[in-house]
């Protein structure tokens, strides 16, 4: 196989830095929100004593679940051995430490006392779900930033494969702690359930891939480095799949409720009459963000358009935002059983409907997350060799364009049958 | 490594800091008439009677006694007023605004000076407990506080304030 | 007045010391007294005993001297305001039976908020009462999350003139401290027991469910009464009769 060659992006033109200000800028919005929410308290949010959660931690847990999705391209190379996906590890690496950087710095800047930041990292309840994500999420760090430098450093090289599986299995982990937020809560409807971790596990495998082909096709456009079709059909493909086992799981979830008398109430919320909700929950999470891009990845008229497998990639991007709104959002707005069986009114919104709109520094906070992600991208490409030089097909895989064919073939006769 | 050594440990390099800032600014300010701030001025408002603690503990570690109590009452339900924060305050209050805060307050101009953020009255109030009529048992829990161990205590406090003091105030001086 | 061995043990020794220091205080409150010097022991569970049936549609006593007793302003944002005792209106939708009934934070044995509380902020202390230690609450809410009762409100603004009793302050959690300060200095009884008793009604109760001669202890053998969200195998301090 040709050694692959990586190096720094120029970073030195007008594009780079009107990128870096545009982050920076968010960025700059996100801290000015955070400022002004602590300033004045949570009034200024549409948070309320119903709606705990608003949209910070729509995006914050968007990007902690897209962090541990993006590591997959590396560990298909390391613990899976694909040599294709080889050249691809770094960036998958970085960005799964630049989106768990931007998550949590959502997180935190949304907390009642962000300045007390020191006694979330030196008192632990060890009961606490949160208490173990944030040993996770550090953890995450160390263990993918070893993992970069194993992969960086050719002495290290071969240990790739064993550091490769740790940190594949931390991902696991960590998603699961992720998940398992929502799915500890007992006394909610729409959480409360054991599916909630593998079903953040498998949204991260496609939140996170579809946010790595969105970056990498965009560093090696605006970079003029040559990327093959080979290595964007192997990931739209794989970013499809991982878009279909979403919808299954989603499926699963809503059966599973849909049996049980006592979760009607939630589902008909969801799927039918919750108004705003259902429309996010069927337009956003699984027309857009499931049933169209899987239209765009296996329809053979748009097969090898980037144009096509971009907004394909992006769509699942706003579909995961939709569906963790759904399960974030939705889930507080159903009311929570005081009394089984009854109906309850008080001044406190029991029995009713929560109401929630998303305020503009909410909103500002959330995007800051995206911001802080991809300008530390930005910023390190530019720093240490990450991209390969070319990702052109000879390069990658000389037998590409053989098997595309091949493939192509097959698909047309499973088509056919 | 624990949370109060690593804060003292802060505490110490920006004390620090704060020395290497101030020196430099008086070699900077050399021959200029630059205005000094002025020293807090700490007003006793309750005559004859003694704090809790001799002063220069006082000074120095009033912070660890109420984060002491403060886990103590907190958590155990421990609630002597010897190193309570109410104590403080109801005893400390200007009699003017009745509290400790604003620009004159015990605490606060202490604390403007020394530019250390206090965060008790985030959510405590500044104010003294207004001293009411009502008797019964309130009084009694105040008398009842002081435990026989508080008072061992107090005795060999004053003894170390009695013999400490010529030098106390020498130093001061 | 009958006394049972502990508690006799108890006041003779209470009374000892308060002959000492003040004479004339009643006998019975030393006994429930704990020096302040003590801490709380688990021999005590603090919890409440509501009576809907006694509970009318309508009074707010309660919640009224909840709040005042703990400087919980009304700000009136009912969507943002905290709400440490709320009135809860429930009706039977098959037979249209309603009552009244209020609630507050139930003080579980094995509390959700507890259990989720990152920084150990959301504790139990082990005379039962669930409270929320604000100088290590960081305002993630999970305990909001995770409450079944809704008990917990999070104060969305800033805040003054709080009550030296109840500190508050902008970005905390906070909800029914069960007047632990009362507790403390040994009232026996809580602000909206107190309340509702002065209003006539006496639906609510306050004690120690593990003595067994206080009064709710003694209701709570003899009569039937029930948990909120049973289900959830939470074992409420507080408990309800009529429902």
């Amino acid at each position: 196989m040709t050694k692959i060659h990586y190096s720094t992006i120029d970073g030195r033109g007008l594009g780079f830095l009107a990128l870096l200000g545009l982050f920076g800028a968010m960025i700059l919005g996100g801290l000015g929100a955070s400022y002004y929410m602590e300033h004045n308290g949570h009034i200024v949010t549409g948070m309320t004593n119903q709606i705990v959660w608003g949209t910070p931690h729509v995006f914050a847990v968007f990007l902690i679940v897209a962090a541990s999705g993006a590591l997959n391209v590396a560990s298909i190379a390391s613990v899976f051995g694909r040599a294709m996906y080889k050249p691809l590890g770094r960036l998958s690496g970085l960005l799964a430490l630049t989106l768990l950087a931007g998550g949590l710095a959502v997180l935190v800047l949304d907390l009642g006392r962000p300045d007390r930041l020191i006694v979330a990292m030196t008192y632990y309840n060890f009961k606490s779900i949160f208490a173990w994500n944030i040993f996770l999420y550090v953890g995450f760090f160390g263990v993918v930033i070893v993992y970069l430098w194993f992969m960086m450093e050719h002495r290290f090289n071969r240990f790739s494969k064993q550091i490769g599986l740790f940190a594949f299995v931390w991902r696991l982990v960590l998603t699961t702690g992720t998940g398992s937020i929502f799915g500890f809560l007992v006394a909610r409807h729409a959480y409360d359930a054991a599916i909630m971790a593998p079903m953040f596990i498998i949204m991260s495998f496609a939140f996170g891939l579809a946010i790595y082909l969105l970056v990498l096709m965009a560093a090696y456009r605006w970079t003029g480095r040559p990327l093959g079709d080979a290595v964007v059909t192997r990931l739209k493909n794989l970013l499809g799949v991982f878009v279909a086992a979403v919808l299954y799981f989603v499926m699963v979830y809503h059966l599973t409720n849909l049996y049980a008398t006592q979760h009607h109430g939630i589902e008909r919320f969801i799927l039918l009459d919750g108004g705003v909700y259902t429309q996010v929950f069927w337009i956003g999470q699984i027309l857009i963000g499931g049933i169209v891009p899987l239209l765009i990845f296996f329809t053979p008229l748009f097969g090898r358009s980037r144009f096509m497998t971009a907004v394909g990639a992006s769509l699942v991007v706003a579909g995961g935002l939709a569906q963790v709104y759904t399960i974030i959002i939705a889930g507080q707005v159903f009311p929570m059983d005081l009394l089984p069986g009854m109906q309850v009114s008080s001044s406190f919104s029991d029995g009713q409907f929560a109401q929630y709109t998303p305020s503009l520094p909410e909103l500002v906070l959330g995007v800051s997350g995206i911001g802080i992600a991809l300008a530390l991208t930005t910023f390190a490409l530019k720093a240490l060799p990450f991209l390969p030089d070319s990702l052109s097909d000879d390069l990658v895989d000389p037998h590409a364009a053989s098997r595309a064919k091949a493939e192509t073939a097959v698909e047309a006769e499973a088509a056919g049958a | 490594m624990t949370f109060s050594s690593i804060r003292r440990t802060a505490v110490l390099l920006a004390a620090s800091a704060v020395l290497a800032a101030a020196s430099a600014g008086a070699a900077d300010s050399r021959g200029s008439k630059a205005a000094r701030t002025p020293l807090p001025q700490v007003k006793i408002t309750k005559e004859g009677e003694k704090c809790v603690e001799p002063t220069d503990i006082m000074r120095r570690r009033h912070m660890e006694f109420i984060l002491h109590q403060r886990d103590d009452t907190m958590h155990r339900g421990i609630r002597t007023t010897r190193h309570s924060l109410k104590n403080c305050i109801d005893c400390h209050a200007d009699p003017k605004t009745n509290s400790v805060l604003g620009e004159d307050g015990f605490c606060q101009n202490c604390h403007a000076y020394a530019a250390v953020s206090m965060d008790c009255f985030s959510c405590h109030t500044g104010k003294a407990e207004k001293q009411s009529a009502v008797s019964g048992l309130i009084p009694l829990a105040s008398s009842a506080d002081v435990s026989v161990r508080d008072m061992v205590m107090m005795s060999r406090l004053q003894t170390a304030e009695h013999n400490a003091q010529p030098s106390a105030t020498g130093k001061s001086q | 007045m009958s006394l049972s061995r502990r508690e006799f043990l108890g006041a003779g020794t209470a009374a000892v010391a308060g002959t000492a220091l003040a004479p004339g205080v009643r006998l019975i409150e030393l006994a429930a007294a704990r020096r302040p010097e003590d801490a709380v022991t688990a021999k005590q569970r603090w919890g409440l005993l509501i009576d809907t049936g006694k509970c009318s549609e309508g009074c707010t006593a309660c919640v009224e001297a909840c709040h005042e007793e703990n400087g919980v302003t009304d700000h009136g944002k009912p969507l943002t305001d905290a709400q440490w005792i709320r009135k809860v209106e429930a009706r039977d939708p098959q037979t249209g039976y309603a009552h009244s009934l209020p609630v507050m934070c139930l003080h579980c044995e094995t509390p959700p908020c507890v259990d989720v509380c990152p920084t150990g902020a959301s504790f139990r202390r082990v005379d039962g009462i669930v409270l929320v230690d604000k100088h290590i609450c960081i305002g993630c809410r999970y305990c909001m999350m995770a409450c079944p009762y809704k008990a917990r409100s999070f104060i969305h603004e800033n805040i003054t003139d709080q009550k030296p009793d109840a500190p508050r302050g902008k970005g905390t959690v906070e909800s029914c401290t069960l007047c632990v300060h009362k507790v403390d200095r040994g009232d026996g009884t809580t602000a909206c027991a107190e309340a509702c008793k002065e209003d006539g009604h006496q639906a609510i109760v306050f004690g120690d469910l593990n003595d067994s001669q206080s009064e709710i202890a003694r209701r709570l053998k003899s009569e039937s009464s029930v948990q909120l969200r049973a289900d959830l195998n939470l074992n409420t301090g507080v408990r309800y009769q009529g429902l």
